[in-house]
């Protein structure tokens, strides 16, 4: 392929940005894998196939702790697509920064990810579509790389919690947070969000309290 | 197994469709000023809700354990202006210390 300078530029960038969310990423996809290939899970190579094609961390582990859980599979199902649901708007806010025809950005949203969309986020509500591609490319390769070894590693890798690997993610997501406060409605939007979601935990199913938060960003509306 | 395959087709074509909607579907026409006035505030919304639910929830439980010292020395961390990776680093380890002493 032959890419212009800014081009090649901005991919680089986000696929450099990306390379400590991946290492995360992929350890999280061990986690997957070994939950997927222990007993009651889905098997080993549906787990593969997955991640491959949903590349949606949270949503692909509710399903397995779910079926993990002896839930059923519409359960599984419906809590997953649930934890996707909030794609929707995220597609949407990245829609028109898009390049190229249908197939194009079919393929570019595929690479959207909570973590490669904030990568590619300049602020103000504008991204650059050739970072999200490079930060979705190295984090697709890390959650299907890390969902391979947890598949064919199990137990000998030991428990993510001992480790301290679940509370890496709120960090992670906190160091993702903290460049989008700009300005006053940013930072009421995150509290409002944070609240709602809070609050919500106890009283709907896993998933629900995010997509719920989205709710927070409709104080865009209010007049200053 | 057919379960599994079926759970894999249903949640990756869901999935899917769910991100192209709007890049395929409204393609490159801008959003009205007040509908961009909201999405630009869904990542500091959604974010600081993954970082709450992350921190916070257990299933349908809030807990409060070595996680939250991990945010917390996560947030001192970023505050002296850390590399994100290092600061990934420094949550799982103060919940692993917080752990083998017994503590959540």
């Amino acid at each position: 392929m032959d890419l212009a300078p800014p081009i090649r530029f901005e991919l680089r960038r986000g696929a450099v940005t990306a390379i400590p969310l991946a290492i995360a990423v992929g350890l999280f996809g061990v986690s997957f894998g070994v939950l997927s290939a222990s007993t009651g899970g889905m098997g080993a190579l549906p787990a593969i196939v997955m991640s491959a094609t949903t590349f949606a961390g949270s949503a692909q582990f509710a399903a397995a702790s779910v079926l993990a859980g002896g839930g059923g599979p519409v359960t599984a199902i419906l809590a997953a697509l649930l934890l996707n649901a909030r794609y929707l708007p995220i597609g949407v806010s990245v829609a028109r920064f898009m390049l190229g025809g249908r197939v194009a950005r079919f393929v570019q949203s595929q690479l959207v990810v909570d973590e490669s969309w904030a990568i590619a986020s300049r602020g103000g509500g504008e991204f650059d579509p050739h970072r999200l591609v490079g930060a979705g490319v190295v984090l697709w390769c890390a959650w299907v790389a890390g969902t391979v070894i947890g598949v064919l590693g199990g137990e000998a890798l030991g428990d993510p919690a001992a480790l301290g690997l679940d509370a890496a993610f709120p960090a992670l997501f906190l160091a993702l947070l903290v460049p989008q406060l700009g300005g006053r409605r940013a930072r009421a939007a995150a509290a409002l969000g944070a609240g709602i979601a809070v609050v919500l935990v106890p009283f709907t199913p896993a998933g629900v309290p995010i997509i719920a938060a989205a709710g927070a960003a409709v104080i865009g509306l209010v007049r200053r | 197994m057919s379960e599994s395959w079926a759970i894999v087709l249903a949640v990756g074509a869901g999935t899917m469709a769910i991100k192209a909607a709007g890049p395929v579907l409204l393609g490159s026409r801008p959003l009205p000023a007040q509908v961009q006035r909201v999405v630009a505030l869904l990542a500091p919304a959604l974010l600081a809700a993954l970082v709450a639910t992350a921190a916070l929830a257990s299933g349908q439980q809030l807990v409060i354990d070595a996680r939250l010292l991990g945010l917390a020395a996560a947030a001192v961390a970023l505050a002296l202006r850390a590399p994100v990776l290092l600061v990934g680093a420094i949550a799982a380890a103060a919940a692993a210390v917080a752990r083998l002493a017994g503590l959540g």
